[in-house]
C-alpha cells in the first residue's frame, strides 16, 4: 500500500471545492425491536433478548412497531421533510453473519420522510441550510466479537461470535443531499449538522441519540471538485465516526488526502475508509467491486405503511420547539453571548439550567453554578453533568438561600459539596453542617472588634480615608467565624464602627 | 425478451454464495428464462389500469403497540446454532486471508 502525503488544507481548498454527503443512523429508544416485541434494554446478557422473528427461523412474520414508525415521521417533520402518504419496507440482500435473515429490512425507493433540510449555526454565527434527502426506517445488526486476531480485529480472526440482541433494533438512517458551498467550512459545517441533529433527535424525545453508545453514528462521503467544475469527484466513505470532534476531523482528513492523490494525478477509488480515532486518520477499507447488489426488493413479509394526513398533522402538533430556536430564545433571555451559549450547550447543561431557573433561581445564578462548580466536578469525575446526584431544584434551593442571605457563596459551595455527597437535600446540609451565616450582630460585632483591635494600622489607614484597605479586616472577620459570615454585613459594620462612609 | 446469461446466472449464484459447475450454469440459465417467461406473462395481460403490487392482502398499517412480549431464553435461541461460544453464535472465519 502506498502511503499518501497529504496535501495542507489551506492548499488543497486552493485548488479544490470539498462535497459532503453525511449519512447519520439514530437508534430509537423504543422499548421494543422494530419487526418483534423483544427488549431493547442495554446491557442484557448475550442473545437473551432474540426471538423466531429476529433470529430469522422460518416461518416467523414481522410486525411493525408503531412507535417505531411515529418516531420516523416526528423526525422526518422536524427536518422539515414531506411525509410519504404510502411507503413500504423493503429487503436488502447481503451475506454477513451480523443478520441471522441474511437480509435487512429497510426502506429501498420509497423513504418514509424525504426532501427537507436542517439548519445548523456555524462558529461565526453563520446559518447553513443542510439539505435532506431522506429519511428511512430500517434495523440494526447484532453484534460481532471477532476472536483469534490481533486486538479483536476481523483481520487474522480464527471465528467471530455473534450475539443478537441488538439485531432488529429500530434505525433512523437519515442522508444529506450532496452538501456543496461550505468550502473550507466544510469540517465544520459536518460536526454542527451532526451536533444539531443530535440536539434535534434528544428534543424530540425519540432517542437518548448518544454517540459514544453507538445510538447515533455517522458516515462522512466526500469528494472533491477543481473549482469551477460542475461534475463531483469520485467519493469515499468513511464508516462508523462516533464522535463530533471526530466527523470534523474525518472530513479534514478526507480533504486532504484526495487532493494529495488527485494532486500526483492519481484517482480516487469509490470505497469505504475506517476512521482511526488515534490520530484521525482514514485508511482503506473495502472496494466496492460489484456497485452493490444488494438485490432490493419489497418485504412480502409486511404490509406498507400509509400515514393518513391526520396522524401527521396530530404528530406535527407535537413537534417541540426546535433546539436552535430555543437556544436563541434562552441565549436572550439569559442575556449571555453567543460563545457562551456555546459552552453551555456543549457541556449539556441547557435543560440543567433551565429547569433550575423553573425551580426559581435566577438565570445568572443558575448558570454560574452548573457552569462553574458543578462542570468542573462532572470534569473531575469524568461524568456527564447530568449525571451528578444534584437536581436543578436543589441547585434552585441553594441559590435562595444565597438570594436570602442565609449562606454566602462559600458555604453555598460546601452545601453543594454535602448534597453531591447524599448528605440530603440543601436545609439538611446546612443544618447538620452548621453552615449558616452568622448574622447574629453581637457575634459579628464582637468579631469585627477584634479584628479592628488586632490590626490597629490597618485600622488607622482605613480612619484616613483608605476604604479599599477594609478588605484585610473582612478577611480577617472571616476567618474568625470560619466564613460563615455575611461579607458584605462585616465590611457595612467595620465602615460604621471606624466612622467612615462606605 | 432476453435471455438469461451464463454470466448473469454465474454473478447471481457468487451474490447467493452457490458454487455451480459448468453445465448448471447452463441448466439453470436455461430454467430461470423459462420462469421469467411465464412470469413476464402477466405484465402483459396487466393494463395500465393494475398497479403494481408486492402484497396479496390489500392492507395497510398493520402495527402492534411497543411492548415488550417475552424472548427466548439464550438456550433456546442457540438450541439451532451449528456451533456457539460464549453463550454467542460461533460463525467461520468471515474474512479470508488477503
Amino acid at each position: 500500500m502506498t502511503v499518501t502525503e497529504l496535501v495542507s488544507y489551506e492548499d488543497a481548498l486552493a485548488t479544490y471545492e470539498p462535497v459532503m454527503g453525511l449519512e447519520v443512523h439514530v437508534e430509537l429508544g423504543t422499548k421494543t425491536k422494530m419487526f418483534c416485541g423483544c427488549s431493547t434494554s442495554l446491557g442484557a446478557d448475550a442473545n437473551s433478548q432474540t426471538c423466531p422473528t429476529c433470529l430469522g427461523l422460518p416461518g416467523s412474520l414481522p410486525v411493525v412497531n408503531a412507535t417505531g414508525v411515529e418516531s420516523a415521521i416526528k423526525i422526518g417533520l422536524a427536518l422539515n421533510c414531506e411525509i410519504a402518504e404510502w411507503c413500504r419496507f423493503a429487503r436488502k440482500n447481503y451475506f454477513y453473519p451480523d443478520m441471522p435473515k441474511n437480509f435487512q429490512t429497510s426502506q429501498y425507493d420509497e423513504p418514509i420522510a424525504f426532501n427537507g433540510y436542517l439548519d445548523v449555526q456555524l462558529e461565526d454565527g453563520e446559518i447553513f441550510r443542510v439539505e435532506i434527502e431522506r429519511a428511512h426506517m430500517e434495523e440494526d445488526t447484532g453484534k460481532s466479537t471477532h476472536v483469534g486476531g490481533a486486538t479483536g480485529r476481523i483481520h487474522g480472526a480464527s471465528h467471530s461470535l455473534l450475539d443478537y440482541n441488538r439485531a432488529g433494533i429500530p434505525l433512523i438512517e437519515i442522508v444529506t443531499k450532496p452538501i456543496v458551498g461550505a468550502g473550507e467550512k466544510a469540517p465544520e459545517v459536518a460536526r454542527a449538522y451532526v451536533a444539531e441533529l443530535r440536539e434535534l433527535i434528544k428534543a424530540l424525545g425519540v432517542s437518548e441519540a448518544r454517540m459514544e453508545m453507538g445510538q447515533m453514528r455517522c458516515d462522512v462521503n466526500l469528494s472533491l471538485r477543481p473549482h469551477g467544475a460542475d461534475k463531483f469527484g469520485t467519493r469515499s466513505e468513511t464508516k462508523n465516526v462516533n464522535s463530533l470532534r471526530s466527523v470534523e476531523r474525518a472530513a479534514r482528513f478526507e480533504i486532504q488526502r484526495h487532493a494529495a492523490v488527485l494532486g500526483d494525478g492519481g484517482t480516487i477509488i469509490q470505497e469505504t475508509r475506517h476512521f482511526h480515532e488515534e490520530d484521525g486518520s482514514t485508511t482503506s477499507g473495502r472496494v466496492k467491486e460489484e456497485a452493490e447488489d444488494y438485490r432490493y426488493f419489497p418485504e412480502p413479509d409486511l404490509v406498507p405503511v400509509a400515514p393518513s394526513r391526520e396522524w401527521v398533522e396530530e404528530l406535527r402538533g407535537t413537534l417541540p420547539e426546535l433546539p436552535r430556536v430555543r437556544r436563541t430564545r434562552l441565549r436572550e433571555e439569559w442575556g449571555i453571548s453567543q460563545h457562551e451559549m456555546q459552552s453551555v450547550l456543549n457541556a449539556g447543561a441547557i435543560d440543567l439550567i433551565t429547569a433550575t431557573i423553573d425551580a426559581g433561581a435566577d438565570a445568572g445564578a443558575a448558570r454560574k453554578w452548573w457552569m462553574g462548580e458543578l462542570a468542573r466536578r462532572a470534569n473531575e469525575e469524568g461524568a456527564e453533568l447530568a449525571a451528578l446526584p444534584i437536581t436543578p431544584v436543589q441547585v434552585a434551593r441553594v441559590c435562595a438561600l444565597v438570594d436570602e442571605g442565609s449562606l454566602n457563596d462559600k458555604l453555598a459551595r460546601q452545601t453543594i459539596e454535602g448534597v453531591l455527597a447524599g448528605e440530603g437535600d440543601p436545609d439538611q446540609v446546612v443544618a447538620d453542617r452548621g453552615l449558616k451565616v452568622v448574622s447574629d450582630e453581637g457575634a459579628l460585632g464582637a468579631a469585627v472588634d477584634e479584628a479592628i483591635a488586632g490590626n490597629a494600622a490597618i485600622a488607622d489607614k482605613i480612619r484616613g480615608g483608605k476604604v479599599a484597605a477594609a478588605g484585610a479586616l473582612v478577611g480577617a472577620v472571616m476567618k474568625a467565624t470560619r466564613g460563615q459570615a455575611d461579607a458584605a454585613r462585616v465590611r457595612e459594620l467595620i465602615l460604621e464602627k471606624l466612622g467612615v462612609e462606605g | 425478451m432476453p435471455g438469461i446469461t451464463r454470466e448473469e446466472v454465474a454473478h447471481l449464484a457468487r451474490l447467493a454464495r452457490l458454487e455451480l459447475k459448468a453445465e448448471e450454469l447452463d441448466h439453470f440459465a436455461g430454467q430461470l428464462d423459462d420462469i421469467i417467461g411465464a412470469v413476464a406473462r402477466v405484465s402483459e395481460v396487466a393494463d395500465q389500469d393494475v398497479p403494481p403490487t408486492s402484497h396479496p392482502l390489500p392492507l395497510t398499517n398493520v402495527m402492534r403497540p411497543d411492548e415488550v412480549r417475552p424472548s427466548l431464553t439464550p438456550d433456546q435461541a442457540l438450541s439451532g446454532a451449528p456451533a456457539q461460544e460464549q453463550q454467542r453464535f460461533k460463525v467461520p472465519q468471515i474474512l479470508g486471508e488477503d
